[in-house]
């Protein structure tokens, strides 16, 4: 069936701010589906609160709001923009829950919207528990039995009726505890006791324990006409009980029959059949018993999801495109497979190598957090490694994971048997390294597959990883013999077999110069003399059956074939692999290097940079090569780039493909800090760096040198030294005074740095701070208490520097600029401190003669503006100022590195818009029970929403909103805060009290709004009995709470109750100045209702 | 995957020489080298008796991870001349599994090597289309390998369904099957060119009662056994060689109705007067996409041939298409302009692959029912 010609008009929702369980995979979505609908004709229009998104870049959509997304903005925005159909499926479990909403309200009958891609009955009988097990039932499919009891004697019923173990969940309950597996009636009647005194509805529900089972998901895809395909199916090495998302993952499924895998493949089919997805992709996850096959559905995603990007990254298949096609009425057969080109996208791809996803956490983070892994998903990123057998991928996706793992290796050694056997049992992060000394040790086979229940495939093929580590550590004597032999000698070329068999077991070269006593270097040289190359095979959808013509590369390292008659061994890398071999003239090159994982401090808008250098280069007519692992992005994308190779960001991996590319230049400075990490190393082995020298990037992030560079500017910073050592950083911080903040060399997202008030604190974070970047020195500086923090991003070509934008930090100076709320233009700075600002900006950009893009921070405290640190990269802020202003700063760095200069591009005026810009964050508290929501110098949000207004107020509440932080408009705020902070308090109080709210307050804040005539009520702290603050809070008796830490070290209680208001998503505001333009916002928001206005109407208002 | 497997090498008709290890038994085998790129049901493909004559290489790295067992097989034996994959598994881990696949195919002296780049292999066929191969155990120098190669057969021209063919006929389900459950009204006669055992699987489950002949059965024994339907099997090879099947199936048109499968398809596709092609590598495998002519819907299906119908070669419009390959348009099903007679070049019983063409069966015992 051809496309529908009665759509003109089509609304298409984003996932909003980056949060663990969604991240960049739906942009990657939102991108693909925004290019697709568009390219048929269709007019788009997009609302993604997430300004770091390419989707929400002004060209990706005719109307594209960043606006938050509530079911009453949507609402405006459908009235304004009167769209035929809504296509709810590309934006996560955020874009379905608001299109339900919608559909609840009314909204999208009152305005004749139709969903298309899923219906709401779709929708509902998928996420609704009760419709979804009648809908399986009734299809003939089996899902785990379960009940919910409400008292004792009904909890033994449904075990009795269900069997053991079972899994007790109280509903309702603070983070999800209280939960556990039931062995038998006693530990049944324990657990369902606690559990109905947990649960606030006395609510448990009883469940057919399926811990351990195996875990498979399939990637379905069904058009109009019922044609469905698997585009992927997946097996977790992680069984049941730990969430997918969590879970080292390998595709395809390794330990299925034909006959299970197509009864699989037929349930799947019945699935999105019976739920009722019309067009589009759905995931189904299954859980298989390990000893009796025995196949349960346990639940469907109707929607794109983080599986589909990775099942699109991993066979090359566009699920997230091909899905946006289907929903305007077109047939899998009438569209064509992008990668043969000649075959068409109905077809179930056929891979030839193996795919292996593994899950980076950030528990480091969130001291606090139980690292345990369960069904809730903790992790904030992923990798994926593709090579031709799972341990060599295995093994590459440890070293892409970037947690200073160079592959598969140990735990810290010498774990006492006991507690190895309890790390085995408990799923945690480290569980794989610990599997590893656990295997190395000797423990049985079969006892760790009781402790993990890891299918004995996985084990067996971990085990040949340390089968093969123990070789190659007893050839040391022979390789270092054989080193120096001539090459063609029979000793030479065993050396060059053991080698060859190393790397096709994924090892990489670190971990070889490290068995054998070596540094990195000789090993690569050593190799490559001895031809022990990569070859690049492609991701081609079809096991090499049909030409590809894309060229998406993964590395890996056969054993080439001879040519007979000949005699000739076929030389180097991957021969038999066509290359697509340009015949114009030689286009310049130009090697772009990803960011790998997600994490704390290094996520979307890095990712946005790189994609953008792609975009740019390619518009100047220059080739350009994508390196990248990490499977949620646009830039993996293999229409972003010429040529995508999904490979680790590491300097061994890096090299092989410049040196089979010979790139004209490679850009370091867009994808975070792990690029720039590689630089020296790039540089040292004669790899064109592109922009800012790498000198330069040594004399910022070097913190030593880098404030000999202040003092050659005279330019101001807060009193300062640093350290090598302990007892140095003891003496620097006398010197300086406390507080003060320790800041380590080379890292990014604040990681180790702290503020420290007294010599015990300084002891300990010192030292974390030369663990986190080792050989380099540690900077200390003076705190400066209650200064505004301002972040300044700008471009510049080696001669003009032209500042993209100064952004000021909502809350004060000790909070990390990831975590800040900022303002765009600043709010409350003099013209005479930004005049300051601006200078001292442009000085250093000067000195340190930038090409690309640089981000400054400044402290200004009294009028007086210090410089904090410099970092001569693409910064976190790049893409919220690009929104902001209306140019795209990446792009323009790109092509000042490559050479056309800032005049050429006709950029050398600062744009300040007419209208604020708020930038808010957003952390992952809500997920970890019991961890302080407290910020500070180290980062913790995992990603940003943006609100957009003329007025301040107004744009704060909205990037509140859009952030979760649902500020109320009446009710009662409860009120706790330090000393120091009990006076400003008041004028916040106030006003609240001015706008009716009702106030309570603990004792001694209490006081201090009664000195001030603010009449509040009186409520118990925690150890001063009950009802306390946390029962009230519990009872839904405060809609507000703001509460300052009350000193260096948060009492326990204060913790309790910003983790519990969390919990109960209850808005928490940490400091006073947050406080205070939350205050703001609630006023502005009384006065006048939000409104809509689409990012392409701000950015007319700034040509204008 | 022990380091001390022996070496054994690959040799293929132009030369190219692939190093291994000996996974299977002893010795050398040759064949026709063909890729596979299935990514599950290795033990179906080596039972298959249509890979007679061939060398079976998969395009999957990892092979025998869930081992193999008694109940998925589709005949008697394994019938590949040689087996070569990537990876062996180090151990069979699957709850159905009664042993590993290296000890299957020594057992039952297949000739198999794993260490080998598979897509290295299928690179090499893809652009230079079907190739003789040799695989040994036993000869270290590949040049001597690669004379023996270039004197073994063609696979044109050859009649390999005498080889894999019933001696006697018999009735499914086998003694030691289980009973269907459904009453057995329809009597189906199924050719034996290297018949899958889950053609007869499904047609069983469908209730019919069915019987096996051997290839080499002319009409009149085929009519004997008073047959509500016959369908001609899949099978090895080169169909223009089996030419007393040819004979059998002209002096059965317009008595029977009939379903070709595969082989079967392209004999009748010889019975309405038209020619046979050789594809220049074949299909083989499980992701294939199919287009039913008529109702526009589309089947991932399972392939395994490597020659098709020339279509406009019938005359007289005698057939028409039913199904269509949506990757390269060549015919995958027929149905005779005025008889009870359809066939399919793809497999309708699967078995590996998926179940998308399943009912098919049911359709042609619905054209039996109407008769």
């Amino acid at each position: 069936m051809p496309k529908r010609t009665d759509l003109k008009k089509i609304l298409i929702i984003g996932s909003g701010p980056i949060v663990i369980s969604q991240a960049c995979e739906f942009d990657y979505s939102g991108t693909q589906a925004c290019k697709a609908l568009r390219e048929e004709g269709y007019s788009v229009i997009l609302v993604n609160s997430n300004p770091a998104t390419i989707m929400t870049d002004p060209e990706m959509a005719d109307r594209t709001y960043i606006e938050p997304i509530t079911a009453e903005i949507l609402e405006q925005i459908i009235e304004a923009e009167r769209p035929d159909a809504l296509l709810p499926t590309l934006g996560g479990q955020t874009a379905l829950n608001v299109t339900v909403q919608l559909a609840e309200r009314g909204a999208l009958s009152r305005f004749r919207v139709e969903l298309i891609g899923a219906t709401l009955e779709a929708i509902r009988r998928a996420e609704d528990r009760a419709l979804f097990k009648r809908t399986m039932e009734s299809a003939g499919l089996e899902i785990p039995r379960a009940g919910y009891a409400h008292t004792l004697e009904e909890a033994r019923a449904i075990a009795e009726r269900i069997g053991f173990p079972c899994v007790i969940r109280p509903s309702f309950t603070l983070g999800g505890t209280g939960g556990g597996v039931a062995y038998h009636p006693e530990e049944l009647d324990r657990l369902a006791k606690t559990g109905l005194t947990l649960s606030m509805i006395r609510e448990i529900s009883v469940e057919e324990s399926v811990i351990g089972w195996k875990e498979f998901e399939l990637e379905v895809m069904r058009d109009v006409a019922d044609n469905v395909v698997i585009v992927c199916s997946i097996e977790n090495l992680d069984p049941m009980g730990v969430h997918t998302g969590d879970s080292i993952t390998v595709a395809p499924a390794q330990t299925l029959t034909d006959r299970e895998y197509q009864e699989m493949r037929d349930a799947a089919i019945t699935v999105i059949r019976a739920i009722g997805v019309e067009t589009g992709g759905s995931n189904v996850q299954f859980a298989v018993h390990p000893d009796s096959g025995r196949l349960l559905v346990i639940e469907m995603n109707p929607r794109v999801s983080r599986s589909s990007a990775l099942a699109s990254k991993a066979t090359g298949f566009p699920i997230a495109k091909i899905a946006a096609k289907l929903a305007v009425g077109y047939t899998l057969h009438e569209l064509a497979n992008d990668i043969t080109q000649q075959t068409p996208a109905c077809f179930e791809p056929a891979i030839d190598y193996v795919v292996v996803k593994v899950p980076r956490f950030a528990f480091e983070k969130l001291p606090g957090a139980d690292p345990t892994l369960t069904i809730q998903m903790k992790s904030v990123g992923e990798t994926m490694a593709i090579g031709r057998t799972f341990p060599e991928a295995f093994q590459k996706a440890l070293r892409g994971l970037e947690i200073r793992k160079d592959g598969w290796e140990g735990g810290p050694g010498g774990t006492p048997a006991d507690l190895l056997r309890q790390r085995l049992a408990t799923p945690t992060a480290e569980r794989i390294f610990y599997l590893k000394e656990a295997l190395a040790s000797g423990l049985p086979l079969d006892e760790v597959f009781q402790l993990t229940k890891i299918d004995r495939w996985f084990l067996r093929q971990l085990d040949t990883l340390i089968a093969e580590e123990r070789a190659l550590q007893a050839a040391g004597e022979q390789m270092r013999a054989c080193m120096e032999t001539a090459v063609g000698s029979a000793a030479q070329l065993a050396g060059a077999e053991v080698l060859r068999r190393a790397k096709q077991h994924g090892f990489s070269d670190r971990q070889l110069a490290r068995l054998w006593g070596f540094d990195e270097r000789a090993i690569r040289e050593w190799r490559f003399r001895w031809g022990v190359e990569p070859s690049y095979y492609l991701v081609d959808t079809c096991a090499a059956e049909f030409e590809a013509k894309t060229p998406y590369y993964y590395s890996t390292y056969e054993n080439p074939p001879l040519v007979l008659g000949s005699r000739l061994k076929v030389q180097g890398e991957g021969s038999l692999e066509p290359r697509t071999v340009n015949l114009e003239p030689r286009k310049r090159k130009i090697m772009v290097l990803g960011g790998g994982p997600n994490r704390i401090g290094q996520g979307i808008e890095f990712d946005y940079c790189c994609v953008h250098a792609a975009f740019a280069l390619r518009e100047l007519g220059i080739e350009v090569i994508m390196v990248n692992s990490n499977p949620e992005t646009v830039s993996t994308d293999y229409d972003t780039s010429d040529t995508l190779y999904f490979e680790p960001v590491t300097l061994e991996d890096v090299l092989h493909i410049v040196r089979r590319e010979a790139p004209d230049g490679v850009i370091v400075q867009f994808g975070g800090q792990t690029p720039l990490n590689l630089t020296m190393g790039l540089a040292q082995a004669g790899v064109p760096i592109l922009g800012t020298k790498p000198e330069t990037i040594d004399r910022t992030e070097n913190r030593e040198k880098f404030k000999r560079l202040l003092d050659e500017l005279g330019l101001r910073q807060s009193p300062s030294g640093t350290a090598m050592t302990l007892e140095e950083a003891r003496l620097t911080a006398h010197a300086v005074g406390y507080p003060c903040l320790v800041r380590p060399s080379y890292v990014l997202g604040g990681r180790a740095m702290e503020l420290v008030y007294d010599d015990e604190q300084l002891a300990r974070f010192a030292q974390a701070a030369f663990d986190a970047s080792p050989d380099f020195p540690v900077l200390i500086d003076k705190f400066l208490e209650d200064a505004i923090e301002v972040d300044v991003d700008l471009v510049g070509d080696g001669e003009t520097y032209v500042i993209g934008g100064i952004l000021e930090h909502i809350e004060e100076a000790g909070i990390h600029s990831g975590d800040s709320a900022m303002v765009l233009p600043p709010h409350t700075l003099t013209d005479e401190t930004l005049g300051d600002i601006r200078t001292a900006a442009l000085k250093l950009a000067g000195a340190l003669s930038v090409v690309g893009l640089m981000n400054v921070q400044f402290a200004v405290k009294d009028d007086a503006v210090y410089v904090l640190e410099v970092n001569p990269r693409a910064s976190r802020t790049v893409p919220f100022i690009s929104k902001a202003i209306g140019v795209p700063l990446a792009k323009i760095a790109t092509r000042a590195m490559a050479g056309v200069s800032l005049r050429e591009q006709g950029v050398t005026e600062e744009v300040v818009p007419p209208f604020l810009a708020v930038k808010e964050s957003v952390f992952p508290f809500s997920r970890f029970a019991g961890v302080d929501i407290l910020l500070g110098p180290e980062m913790r949000s995992t990603g940003e929403v943006m609100g957009l207004d003329e007025d301040f107020g107004l744009a704060f509440i909205k990037s509140q909103i859009a952030a979760g932080q649902l500020l109320p408009k009446a009710g009662t705020v409860f009120v706790s805060v330090k000393n120091r902070d009990k006076r400003p308090v008041v004028l916040i109080a106030q006003r609240l009290e001015e706008m009716g709210f009702e106030l309570v307050a603990t004792q001694g804040t209490l006081k201090a709004l009664q000195r001030c005539g603010v009449h509040a009520g009186l409520v118990k702290k925690i150890h001063e009995g009950r009802p306390n603050v946390l029962d009230l809070l519990k009872r839904g008796g405060v809609q507000l709470v703001i509460n300052t830490p009350s000193g260096r070290l948060p009492r326990a209680d204060e913790v309790q109750i910003r983790s519990a208001a969390t919990m109960l998503g209850i808005p928490c505001i940490t400091t006073i100045a947050g406080a205070q333009a939350s205050v703001n916002g609630i006023a502005a928001l009384r006065k006048r209702a939000l409104t809509v206005t689409p990012i392409q109407r701000y950015h007319e208002l700034l040509r204008a | 995957m022990s380091h001390a497997a022996r070496p054994a090498w690959l040799v293929l008709e132009d030369g190219s020489a692939f190093r291994g290890r000996a996974i299977g038994a002893e010795g050398e085998a040759f064949g026709e080298a063909v890729f596979n790129t299935a990514m599950t049901g290795y033990q179906e493909v080596l039972t298959d008796p249509s890979y007679r004559g061939q060398v079976v290489c998969m395009t999957y790295p990892h092979i025998g991870n869930y081992g193999v067992n008694e109940e998925d097989v589709e005949s008697r034996r394994p019938w590949v001349e040689g087996f070569v994959i990537r990876s062996l598994s180090p151990v069979a881990s699957n709850f159905r599994a009664q042993g590993p696949l290296d000890a299957y195919l020594k057992r039952h002296r297949i000739v198999a090597l794993d260490g080998v780049d598979t897509r290295a292999v299928t690179l090499l066929l893809r652009r230079q289309g079907s190739m003789r191969c040799g695989l040994s155990t036993t000869e270290p120098d590949p040049e001597r390998l690669l004379s023996r190669v270039q004197r073994a057969p063609e696979i044109v021209g050859t009649d390999l369904v005498k080889d894999v063919t019933c001696e006697a006929p018999y009735e499914w389900p086998l003694r030691d099957s289980p009973p269907s459950p459904l009453p057995r009204s329809r009597h189906m006669v199924v050719m034996d060119y290297g018949v899958k055992y889950n053609i007869l699987r499904e047609l069983a489950a469908r209730g019919c009662r069915v019987t096996v002949l051997p290839a080499a059965s002319t009409a009149s024994d085929i009519l004997a056994h008073k047959p509500d339907g016959v369908v001609l099997s899949n099978g090895p090879g080169d169909p223009a060689a089996v030419t007393y099947a040819l004979a059998a199936i002209r002096g059965l048109m317009g008595r029977v109705p009939m379903l070709g499968i595969c082989l079967g398809h392209q004999l009748l596709g010889l019975a309405y007067g038209g020619e046979t092609f050789k594809l220049k590598f074949g299909h083989h495998g499980g992701n294939h996409p199919v287009q039913d002519v008529a109702t526009k819907k589309v089947e991932i299906t399972t392939q395994n041939h490597n020659f098709a119908v020339r279509m406009d070669s019938i005359p007289g419009q005698a057939a028409e298409v039913t199904h269509q390959n949506l990757n390269d348009g060549t015919v995958e099903g027929m149905r005779h302009a005025t008889l009870p007679i359809v066939s399919l070049q793809y497999h309708p019983e699967a078995s590996p692959g998926p179940h998308d063409a399943r009912h098919l069966f049911g359709r042609f015992l619905d054209l039996v029912e109407a008769e």
